[in-house]
């Protein structure tokens, strides 16, 4: 068989197409088996969740996060570049007063940190925040 | 049990009943993740807190589940409501299974 131009440029260009498919971060296919764990594969709607992320973190060691969802029960924070993507859950009780909290988190590098409500009628509401790092917090 | 280990909570002395009060909570711990390694390329063994709660007389405000991920010397910060006077109670538990708790008084008037 003769190989033409045109057929081994066709070749290059699909395995180039094959090595970008394979390249997706294995961290982020982590994190969405986590959140549908989490959901059970629910639908979820975007609005109903404030994050307030910093938009960059100088140090990932301690990113300040706030989160706050009027009328969740719990809400889950995921981070989809971290060696292990979950973060903290906020389950509220009786007496809170704002279904709002906020913590410091560690990041290992530039990244989404994701956070999931699950209200009160079972619906769960989504945000995401991408937070830049300069210095990864994850030591090693 | 973690050495050094030192609850630091801030809560408004007085409130009003039904008052929204803005709780701070902190902990010193080390909160090592599990993901270092030592000079000799050993990995450190996780040791964190892995859950913190807040009530008031009984009543839960908040629960939280740690992982990994939350920043040494763990902080929080939430709001709560105080139908009356009486005491919150924060309880923190440790990976080897110490449990360390502080509680604030509260006067509502």
């Amino acid at each position: 068989m003769k190989l033409s131009r045109r057929y081994v440029l066709m070749l290059s260009s699909a395995s180039v197409a094959a090595t970008a498919m394979g390249a997706i971060p294995a961290f982020a296919s982590l994190t969405e088996d986590e959140i549908a764990k989490l959901t059970g594969g629910a639908d979820m709607a975007e609005g109903g969740v404030t994050l307030t992320a910093p938009e960059i973190a100088e140090n990932g060691n301690t990113v300040p996060i706030e989160v706050s969802a009027p009328g969740a029960v719990a809400i889950t924070l995921f981070a989809d570049g971290n060696p292990v993507p979950n973060v903290a859950t906020f389950n509220f009780g009786p007496l809170s007063a704002s279904r709002a909290a906020s913590t410091r988190i560690r990041l290992a590098g530039t990244q989404n940190v994701i956070a999931i409500a699950k209200m009160e009628d079972g619906s769960f509401q989504k945000a995401s925040a991408n937070v830049k790092v300069t210095i990864g917090g994850c030591g090693g | 049990m973690a050495k050094g280990v030192k609850p630091r909570v801030k809560v408004p002395k007085t409130a009003a009943a039904g008052e929204k009060i803005t709780i701070k909570c902190l902990i010193s711990h080390k909160m090592e993740s599990g993901q270092r390694k030592d000079d000799d390329g050993n990995v450190i063994p996780r040791s964190i807190i892995n859950r913190f709660t807040a009530d008031f007389n009984g009543q839960n405000v908040i629960d939280v589940a740690l992982e990994p991920a939350i920043s040494t010397n763990p902080f929080f910060e939430f709001e709560a409501i105080v139908p009356e006077s009486g005491e919150f109670t924060f309880t923190w538990y440790d990976d080897d299974g110490s449990v360390y708790d502080t509680s604030k008084k509260i006067e509502v008037s």
